[in-house]
């Protein structure tokens, strides 16, 4: 090895440390902050180690109503985008070429919108209607922009759809709607899921849309928002600290799921 | 009996391509009728014509007696079985096999009673609650049949259903297919590039190129009596001997050949002209005893078995394949040599070029 | 439209072009359509609205043009954006071609999912924990001030602060695209270039990133879009002088209470970043197609 590539695998090295100290030492400080007495959430210095704030975390009804607020739209934009992107990807996928570039375009715009153009389009739209802010705007905002994902995860599970099983069940004497029910949407059920997943973790982290056409509703994003201005303490730490913790705990258990499929089919 | 299928003047356009061109022909029922042609050739695109997924640009198909026009795939009489197979992944064996029966609105307990019987026919017994993944590629072939079958079709459409099976499986399958016919009285269309498969199950094989139908007939009328060169030159092997046809009594034409003055059947439409003249290798007999003779110099012997090819080039370039028996291997002519060919009159056919 | 039917049938075919028309006309088309009519349109009180002096003008767009103080955030939001999607690009090409080139399957998907973890916890805690990593009497500047690298506390809040978060935030959009691209490079290429005596940094500027340029192209512009129309960045890591586009537009609509001005704004920050987008995508000859995860 020469000295040069052994400089180069240096600056790698440190390169890579670097990028994943970025990219962890934030979430780790903002974590152990939880742990220390002082009353802004730091490290330094480190004034005692308590669990108060997670006592504090627990009764901050202000909090709990936003995180329920939170759930509440999310649940709605699932029931809203999943349906609506799902029918967008097979009006997309029944076009051809010139049409389908098009509406392509169409499609997905929301995704090269900024995310306050989007809330503030909203509100106006509304206000006009005569319906202001709140859960109902931010459901219509947010799946806006969300079915554009739902559409593109249900578009690529349809390229690898075969067709001929359409015409399969067609031919031994099925109804379409029945070729839809059980042929096209068991075979779409994976994507669908993820998307559903994806919709959930898109819509209860959006803060920029959402701050636009909330009214008096205060979602999780916006509340913790308003705590880091208006009196930030450890608690909201606390709170971060949970969500990390599921995170981890989430991707751990996805990769040894993993592994364990790809020893199987491995195997198999 | 079953249906019976009846297509008259039967035309397909896509954009600019004729893929399927004035093709009529009538289907008894009960019958194993093939649908013979090279790839391209427009038999798959008429299959889905008949099965209703697709419309004719023109011409009418009636099944049973009754016309289909107005008819979808889902209300006809028929079944398909598709070359990918397309079976259900996401649902076990049984519920593939129910399909049909559950689009019926049949109840369950009844499907299954009604799956675990077509399992037992096609000798899957205890399979039902495996997921096709599962199966191998030869139990996906009869799952598939027997999906078709569950619903009692008058008319099964089959789609070269077993180009994707090795070559014992193949023949296998081929004979399960014929005697699974016979049993069930079902009429079946059967769509096939492999010349050997079309002749070995069919009661009746139609030929098709560039769309249309240029034969229909027995597989033994198709082989001894082509219609046209290219039904000569599809199904089985020939020689195909230039020709100028100089005068034609009582159903035998003569002809000027580079090998000398030859005599021949007719075929229908056969004019003085240009002409061809086709012998199969097996009716060509070392030696020089026929006063219809061709000569060739060998140049290889190749042992197939039961008997063996010898391939040899005639005087102006073209290639003669005879056909010698291995128990007459012993009086083969020896590689290298020059050797003449016999053939009896009535084993040969001159059709007009083109 | 024709094939959507005869595949589906009337009810479900017509069931989900109702549910698009409801989604493009409803929630893309008609609010877009209505924030234009809003900036086009003065501020008045509600007893003159449809009077004389409601008519159609670009007043509230020149009045950008002319204030000279949102002018100039204007365009630092425009370089600003620009530069943490350069930044972005930077801070994640190396592990994008390691990842794609060099990294076996279980060391991808290990750190793939590693990536995606602060990204799973939500942008205002992501930007949280820079707000408390950056404070004035934070971990950052004791760090530092313990290395002796400073001498006193650095106020990190501001451009410096606004761009670590938000090219901390922006990672995952930027990685992706181009791992994705870089990943269908055939490792044999590269080893071609290198056999032909290429230096490191000639194959990554001759082969490398021509070949994932729909993949860089597609990052950068998600990059600027998100950065240019964030708020919450900005918000908690800004300091007074460091105040971003959208920050002026929250205040027309909340603050200023002048919502034809604010849609004017954001009028504005829709088609700089349409024609980022258009631009950057044309000439890195990508199609919008393309531009798909």
């Amino acid at each position: 090895m020469s000295a040069a590539d052994r400089i180069a695998r240096a600056l790698f090295g440190f390169y890579m440390a670097a990028f994943f100290v970025y990219l962890f030492a934030p979430l780790a400080i903002m974590g152990i902050a939880t742990f220390n007495t002082s009353r802004f959430p730091t490290v330094t210095p480190w004034q005692g180690t308590t669990l108060k704030w997670f006592q504090e975390l627990s009764t901050d009804t202000g909090m709990w109503q936003s995180l329920w607020t939170s759930v509440v739209v999310a649940f709605c934009v699932v029931v809203v985008a999943l349906p609506i992107g799902t029918a967008a990807a097979l009006v997309l996928t029944s076009l051809h070429s010139r049409a389908r570039s098009f509406l392509y375009a169409v499609m997905v715009s929301p995704l090269l919108t900024p995310g306050v153009v989007i809330g503030i389009a909203t509100l106006v739209l509304w206000r006009q209607l005569g319906i202001g802010g709140g859960v109902m705007l931010i459901v219509i905002a947010q799946a806006s922009f969300i079915i554009c994902y739902v559409m593109l995860m249900v578009t690529a599970r349809l390229q690898r759809f075969d067709p001929t099983q359409e015409e399969a069940a067609l031919g031994l004497g099925a109804s379409k709607f029945m070729v839809f029910r059980r042929v096209l949407l068991p075979f779409l059920k994976p994507a669908l899921i993820a998307a559903g997943f994806l919709a959930v973790l898109q819509s209860i982290e959006n803060y920029n849309t959402t701050l636009f056409v909330r009214g008096f509703d205060t979602p999780l994003t916006v509340y913790i928002a308003t705590k880091v201005r208006t009196g930030l303490t450890p608690a909201v730490n606390a709170l971060a600290l949970i969500m990390i913790v599921i995170t981890i705990a989430g991707a751990v258990a996805y990769e040894f799921a993993r592994r364990r499929q790809a020893a199987r089919l491995g195997a198999g | 009996m079953s249906h019976s299928v009846e297509l008259h003047q039967v035309g397909v356009t896509f954009g600019a391509t004729r893929a399927v061109d004035d093709v009529s022909f009538n289907v008894e029922g009960g019958e194993f009728f093939s649908i013979l042609g090279p790839s391209g050739c427009g038999k798959t695109t008429l299959l889905r014509v008949i099965a209703g997924f697709l419309h004719p640009t023109e011409g009418r198909i009636l099944i049973g007696g009754k016309d289909m026009a107005a008819l979808g795939p889902n209300q006809r009489p028929t079944a398909m079985i598709f070359q990918s197979l397309a079976l259900f992944p996401l649902m076990p064996v049984w519920e593939n096999i129910a399909f049909g029966l559950e689009a019926r609105g049949v109840a369950k307990a009844e499907r299954r009673r009604k799956a675990d019987e077509l399992l037992r026919l096609i000798a899957l017994e205890g399979f039902g609650d495996r997921m096709p993944g599962e199966l191998s590629g030869g139990q996906r072939q009869r799952v598939a049949i027997a999906r078709a079958l569950a619903v009692e079709p008058q008319v099964l459409l089959l789609d070269e259903p077993l180009s994707a099976l090795d070559l014992k499986l193949r023949q296998h399958m081929r004979a399960e297919l014929r005697s699974l016919q016979k049993r069930t009285g079902v009429t079946f269309i059967y769509i096939t590039h492999d010349q050997s498969e079309a002749l070995a199950m069919s009661d009746r094989v139609a030929v098709m190129s560039a769309g249309v139908v240029q034969q229909v007939g027995a597989p033994r009328e198709l082989y001894d009596n082509p219609a046209t060169p290219f039904v000569a030159g599809f199904v089985g092997e020939t020689n195909a001997i230039p020709c100028t046809v100089k005068r034609i009594e009582a159903g035998i034409a003569t002809v000027d050949s580079p090998h000398g003055t030859l005599t021949a059947r007719a075929g229908s439409a056969l004019a003085a002209g240009k002409a061809k003249l086709y012998v199969r290798p097996e009716a060509l007999k070392p030696g020089n005893a026929a006063e219809n003779a061709l000569s060739a110099t060998i140049e290889r012997i190749d042992f197939e078995g039961a008997f063996a090819l010898a391939h040899g080039a005639t005087d102006d370039g073209k290639r003669l394949i005879a056909s010698i028996a291995s128990t007459d291997l012993a009086a083969a002519p020896a590689i290298g040599a020059r050797a003449r060919f016999g053939f009896d009159r009535a084993n040969a056919v001159v059709l007009p070029d083109g | 439209m024709a094939e959507l039917y005869r595949r589906f049938g009337g009810g479900l075919g017509t069931l989900f072009l109702a549910l698009v028309g409801a989604w493009l006309a409803g929630m893309v088309l008609a609010p877009n359509v209505m924030m234009i009519d809003y900036a086009l349109r003065p501020n008045l009180p509600p007893s003159q609205i449809g009077g004389p002096s409601d008519v159609y003008s670009l007043d509230n767009i020149l009045y950008l043009a002319n204030e000279g103080v949102h002018r100039a955030i204007f365009f630092k939001t425009v370089w600003a954006s620009a530069l943490v999607a350069l930044v972005t690009f930077l801070v994640c090409y190396p592990l994008a071609f390691w990842l794609a080139q060099h990294a076996t399957p279980n060391q991808a998907a290990v750190v793939l999912l590693g990536l995606t973890i602060p990204f799973w916890i939500n942008e205002v805690l992501r930007t949280l924990a820079w707000y408390i990593l950056l404070a004035f009497r934070g971990p950052l500047n004791a760090f530092l001030l313990s290395l002796g690298i400073i001498d006193e506390p650095v106020r990190w809040y501001g451009d410096g602060g606004v761009l670590a978060g938000m090219a901390y935030a922006y990672i995952l959009f930027m990685l992706f695209p181009i791992y994705n691209s870089i990943e269908s490079l055939d490792k044999s290429q590269i080893e071609a270039a290198r056999d032909l005596g290429a230096s490191t940094w000639r194959i990554h500027w001759r082969v490398v990133i021509p070949h994932a340029k729909a993949g860089i192209a597609t990052g950068c512009v998600f990059t600027f879009m998100l950065a240019a129309g964030s708020y919450v960045a900005p918000a908690l890591l800004g300091a007074p002088g460091s105040r971003w586009f959208t920050e002026i537009i929250y205040n027309w609509f909340f603050e200023g209470g002048d919502w034809n001005r604010g849609a004017a704004y954001a009028l504005v920050l829709l088609v700089l970043c349409l024609a980022v987008v258009l631009v950057t995508l044309r000439l890195a000859r990508v199609s919008l197609t393309e531009v798909a995860k």
